[in-house]
């Protein structure tokens, strides 16, 4: 399968901040925090269209979201994802000695995956409570 | 609860104020004042034969508190290294040296004998801030002076000649903010260092405002005496940590004489931290104490008082709201720098330093402070501080206190500083001792006289309990000739007593008290206070970025609050 | 109906305290002159609550009543050998001060936000110290302000009007009287309005700081490109910053969580340092949580320290990289964690998150969240600054009321009087045992 290699950012949106004011459990949050904004070149290179659901795999773990074109024009190769928990799934615990881990600068590849692979917030932990 | 009645029997009292120097007597407390009599059988005795017995220290100029401490503290961590306490039953946890976490310091001060400390710069529109973390520093009872040097509407209401709105705007920003008394720094000059530009002499007129430091300082001095504030108006002069600035501090001193007019004997004007502000010389090479000069013009007049801001040789952390002092400071150590202005009101810069013996300019400095407390002839007039923590930190008053009563102290310290500084000095050929009692009026009866505070400083029927015993027989002990024994003596008291209450015993807080915040009500006419409403709500949305009713400081805010009412001219 | 006035909005660093909350029948109807975060939150505090108390029971979390969960969470610290206290950056100074007290107490490890946030920038002030300002200073002075690694648009909406780009100063007349020049990894929105967009390559910002500081010293770069950017480009933009008559440089994530972290803001620092020995410039961070800076305050005024707090000494110590949460955690140290108002789970590595779930964890929060839904112990509290009051610092420093306008449900606290509740609980079964 086609895949490439790209680097993961996470960072505030406003969609993002809204989402959360209205609640983590919101539809909104999650539609919110589960994209990955890339490069449209990038896109068209994965053989997929925007809106199609990509799968990132890191050194630290892996994760599915829906692909979205950036209307900001980042550099080819660097990918965008909004702060929370699916972000969370690609990035390691090391902080240099600084306490902060790298939230922006992670090495990923990304390829095509399939809706069904989606998972909601609640699968990504194995929780017993109900939201 | 009540405090318990105690009474304190067959200490040696000194006590300047009621004119009892080394008597021994009894003392009496009830309900948290000094009282005639109390009954002995249900009353706590503290046997203090062999010990003296003086009011609770009341320090005019410390920082202690506020956005400017708290950066400094942010700034050094190394700082706190070298002090951590631990919890204990009755104290917090705490670190700090020259920046002292808020309960450390309390603890600190209670235990040197300490028992009020006024914080004495702070921006209006952070004094939410500096009230919280006074909330938060127990034993003492604070104030604040809020900064009114470079403040848009004092500047405008001058330039406009609207001396008595003037007058009324300090009264609503006092009560607003809950300050005390009024503080200027650099007058005028932040203002300019906010384009970067410098200090200014007097007579230059303050960038776009079209006003000169000395209108500012002549304006607001009176504004102070129009309000009948309880302490006058607070001065840092500007040129401070300039080479030849005594020319300056004598001009800032001489344009408010007139202010004091029939007044006389009542000083108009405060100058802090003189050493910074009275240097001879025309460079750093040459720069020289011009202590002599100040001597001279306080010995000579009545309407100002000074505090020294005496240096001790240490690591220490400057910090002022004279924003442009601290920057050409980091240009010459290339220490670490914060800056911090302050829309519309002041500035605020921070410094580490370390002063060394060796070092040509720290000696200078530190002669210069000492030669200005022997010079000045009245202990009435003379503060004892080290401008916490710019000078040193407060724990080292005791070896200042033993510099000023010992020659031999002193002499032992200049045998060992930068030798070209010690041939120009006068302070080898100053004989003067203070006397303990004119040490304690530079600490206490002084300072809480010149800050307004009639039930502190002394232990006359009516005063304020707050009194410290410490473990010091001059029988044995003669500051002159073993002040390291009388510098041990002070540094903890064997009893601190607060509101009555026992906080201190042998050197340790047994006790947490919160203190109370003083602050000043000046009732002005009300059509007065209502023009100056009316002037603020017009301007206030477009020089702040906060509403006029949220920089209003509630009282719920404050623990223990403390209003002080009195009654303007205007 | 009731208008309460200058209501402080409680989302962002910005503190905007000009908002108009109309209630009725203790309910927020409209929140005037808020942002689209800030109405959100005004409108929708109410949604998605956490409606009890939860405590673990055999396996899952049960309804539980205050008391009963107050008591598993003094409990859970007290029995824990090095418990770690973690968030407060959504709530009160006055509920930091309680957690403090309880982690002092507990002998933990207490952190904030600002360890994912804004904590490098603390490591770069250390190193530098850091010249700034409060925000009307560059309302009223700024003729040229630089966005670095920061998206005001989006994480601080109301910035430009109310503090900066566009707002009207005493000496500047909106947009007009000054420039905008953005330096980011992405033409974010921030970046369109621009005068002058630099795109950096991701993770080179120490290298771009380091160009610029070159330039501004007119000493030759050997090199056709830095970080992605023509040199040519960082001399002008050099020139831009020396010919400014009052600069301020804004950073936010950007610079702090990317390869280089505090190094990356000693150099901002440096830089800003630079500067003014040409002109008058200005360096803040834009902070996140709207009480993110009121923790750092507090922290450092009781103990000294800003964030990563260990008491385990039983005074205060400090250093990052050993005493930040996401260390210990990442170490697996603590055995133990109470967490109020934030959401690590969501929030932190996967790793540190599934290593925090090891332990015995309890959430204090007026919303669901990821980490209450995994937590053993949850306890609802209330809204500061919407349920109840507290005092709230701005990201410059600023200290403002957050004002009450509706009552919390029925028996639902402010995590000030839960932690308190707590910290006695604490005591209690410290004297019992000890």
């Amino acid at each position: 399968m086609t895949s490439l290699q790209v680097t993961v950012l996470s960072g505030r949106t406003l969609r993002q901040g809204v989402g959360k004011e209205a609640g983590k459990t919101s539809d909104r949050y999650r539609t919110a925090v589960s994209v990955c904004e890339m490069h449209p070149e990038d896109i068209a290179a994965l053989l997929i269209k925007p809106g199609d659901y990509v799968r990132l795999t890191t050194a630290y773990g892996t994760v599915v979201l829906k692909s979205a074109s950036s209307n900001q024009f980042p550099r080819r190769g660097v990918v965008y994802i909004p702060y929370g928990p699916y972000a969370n799934q690609l990035f390691g615990p090391d902080t240099d000695s600084s306490g902060m881990p790298t939230f922006k600068g992670t090495i990923a590849t990304v390829e095509p995956a399939g809706p069904e692979q989606f998972k909601k917030i609640e699968e990504l932990f194995d929780a017993e409570a109900k939201i | 609860m009540t405090p318990q009645n105690i009474i304190i029997k067959n200490g040696t009292v000194f006590d300047p104020v009621n004119r009892i120097d080394g008597e021994v007597m009894d003392i009496a407390v009830s309900n948290g004042k000094i009282v005639e009599r109390v009954n002995e059988s249900s009353a706590i005795v503290i046997d203090a034969s062999g010990k003296v017995v003086l009011a609770g220290g009341v320090d005019i100029h410390s920082h202690i508190a506020g956005p400017k401490v708290n950066m400094g503290r942010i700034l050094r961590p190394e700082d706190h290294y070298r002090n951590l306490k631990p919890k204990t039953a009755v104290k917090r946890s705490g670190v700090g040296t020259s920046c002292p976490s808020t309960f450390t310091t309390g603890y600190d001060y209670s235990e040197m004998g300490y028992t009020t400390v006024f914080e004495p710069a702070n921006p209006p529109l952070k004094m939410l801030h500096v009230i919280d973390e006074l909330n938060d520093t127990p034993m003492l009872d604070k104030a604040c002076y809020p900064l009114f040097g470079n403040n848009w509407h004092v500047m405008e209401y001058l330039k406009d000649n609207r001396h008595d709105e003037l007058a009324a705007y300090v009264a609503w920003m006092l009560k607003s903010v809950k300050g005390y008394a009024v503080k200027l720094v650099n007058p005028g000059g932040v203002e300019n260092w906010k384009w970067g530009g410098e200090t200014t002499p007097l007579d230059e007129p303050v960038k776009h405002f079209d006003v000169t430091p000395r209108q500012i300082i002549q304006g607001m001095c009176n504004a102070v005496k129009r309000l009948n504030l309880p302490h006058q108006m607070h001065i840092h002069a500007n040129m401070l940590g300039t080479p030849g600035n005594y020319e300056t501090a004598l001009e800032t001193l001489d344009s408010v004489r007139q202010i004091a007019g029939a007044n006389d004997g009542k000083p108009v004007i405060h100058l802090t931290h003189v050493q910074f502000n009275i240097y001879g010389g025309t460079n750093w090479m040459n720069l020289s104490s011009g202590a002599e000069h100040l001597a001279k013009y306080i010995n000579n007049h009545n309407h100002a008082s000074i505090d020294i801001g005496q240096i001790v040789f240490s690591d220490t952390t400057t910090m002022t709201a004279d924003g442009p002092f601290e920057f050409k400071l980091q240009g010459m150590t290339g220490a670490r720098w914060i800056n911090g202005d302050i829309e519309a009101e002041t500035g605020c810069g921070i410094v580490p330093i370390h002063y060394k013996k060796s070092n040509y300019v720290h000696a200078i400095m530190w002669i210069t402070g000492l030669e200005a407390s022997l010079m000045i002839d009245d202990p009435w007039k003379v503060c004892m501080t080290t401008d916490h923590p710019n000078g040193g930190y407060f724990t080292t008053y005791p070896r200042v206190m033993a510099w000023l009563m010992s020659k031999k102290a002193r002499q032992k310290l200049t045998n060992k500083v930068n030798k070209r500084a010690r041939s120009k000095t006068a302070l080898e050929s100053l004989d003067r001792e203070y006397t303990f009692s004119e040490v304690l009026i530079s600490t206490r009866a002084g300072t809480a006289r010149l800050l307004g505070l009639k039930n502190k400083g002394h232990l006359g029927v009516g005063a304020d309990a707050d009194i410290a015993i410490h473990d010091l027989d001059f029988r044995k002990i003669d500051p002159s000739t073993t002040p390291r024994k009388f510098r041990k003596a002070m540094q903890k008291a064997v009893y601190t007593i607060k509101d009555g209450e026992i906080v201190v015993k042998d050197g340790e807080v047994v006790k947490s008290v919160p203190g109370r915040i003083y602050w000043a009500d000046a009732k002005v006419s009300d059509d007065l206070a209502r023009t100056v409403e009316t002037d603020l709500r017009q301007k206030f949305q477009d020089y702040y970025t906060v509403q006029m009713s949220n920089y209003i400081i509630a009282e719920k805010h404050i623990v223990n609050s403390t209003p002080v009412r009195v009654n303007a001219e205007v | 109906m009731q208008t309460y006035q200058d209501v402080v909005c409680t989302v962002c660093g910005c503190l905007c305290d000009d908002i108009e909350v109309d209630v009725d029948g203790n309910k927020v109807m409209k929140a005037r002159n808020a942002c689209a975060m800030g109405t959100s939150k005004f409108l929708s505090y109410t949604h998605d609550r956490i409606e009890t108390p939860m405590v673990r029971k055999n396996g899952s979390t049960q309804p539980a009543n205050l008391d009963e969960a107050v008591t598993k969470v003094a409990e859970m610290l007290v029995n824990a050998k090095y418990p770690a206290i973690y968030g407060l950056a959504l709530s009160s100074c006055e509920a930091v001060k309680v957690a403090i007290e309880l982690t002092e107490e507990v002998g933990g490890v207490m952190d904030n936000q600002s360890v994912v946030c804004h904590g490098p920038g603390v490591l770069g002030l250390h190193e530098i110290g850091v010249s700034t300002c409060s925000l009307g200073e560059i309302k009223h002075r700024a003729d040229l302000i630089i966005c670095w690694g920061c998206n005001p648009d989006e994480a601080h909406p109301r910035h430009f009007e109310r503090y900066s780009y566009t707002a009207k100063g005493r000496w500047r007349n909106g947009k007009a009287d000054r420039k905008l020049v953005v330096v980011d990894v992405r033409q974010t929105s921030t970046a369109r309005k621009a005068d002058k967009f630099v795109q950096i390559d991701q993770g080179k910002d120490y290298e771009l700081v380091n160009a610029l500081r070159t330039a501004l010293r007119n000493e030759q770069i050997q090199q056709e490109k830095v970080a992605g950017v023509p040199v040519e480009d960082i001399e002008e933009l050099a020139e831009l910053l020396r010919n400014a008559e009052f600069g301020v440089i804004l950073f936010g994530l950007g610079v702090t969580q990317t390869v280089g972290k505090g190094r990356n803001i000693d150099g901002l620092f440096s830089l800003t340092r630079d500067l003014n020995k040409y002109t008058k410039f200005q360096i803040m961070p834009a902070r996140g949580h709207f009480n993110v800076n009121g923790v750092n305050e507090v922290s450092a005024w009781q103990t000294g320290f800003p964030y990563g707090i260990d008491f385990s000494h039983g005074y205060p110590w400090y250093n990052p990289g050993e005493t930040t949460v996401t260390d210990i955690v990442r170490r697996g140290e603590n055995d133990a964690m109470l967490v109020i108002a934030s959401d690590p789970i969501a929030h932190f590595p996967k790793d540190l998150a599934n290593r925090i779930r090891k332990s015995p964890l309890a959430a204090i929060d007026p919303v669901h969240s990821v980490t209450t839904l995994v937590a053993d112990v949850v306890i609802p509290s209330a809204f500061a600054g919407i349920e109840c009051e507290g005092i709230a610092y701005r990201m410059d420093g600023v200290a403002l009321p957050l004002k009450k306008v509706v009552e919390p449900s029925q028996g639902v606290l402010s995590d000030e009087d839960i932690l308190k509740k707590i910290l006695g609980k604490v005591r209690e079964l410290k004297g019992r045992s000890g």
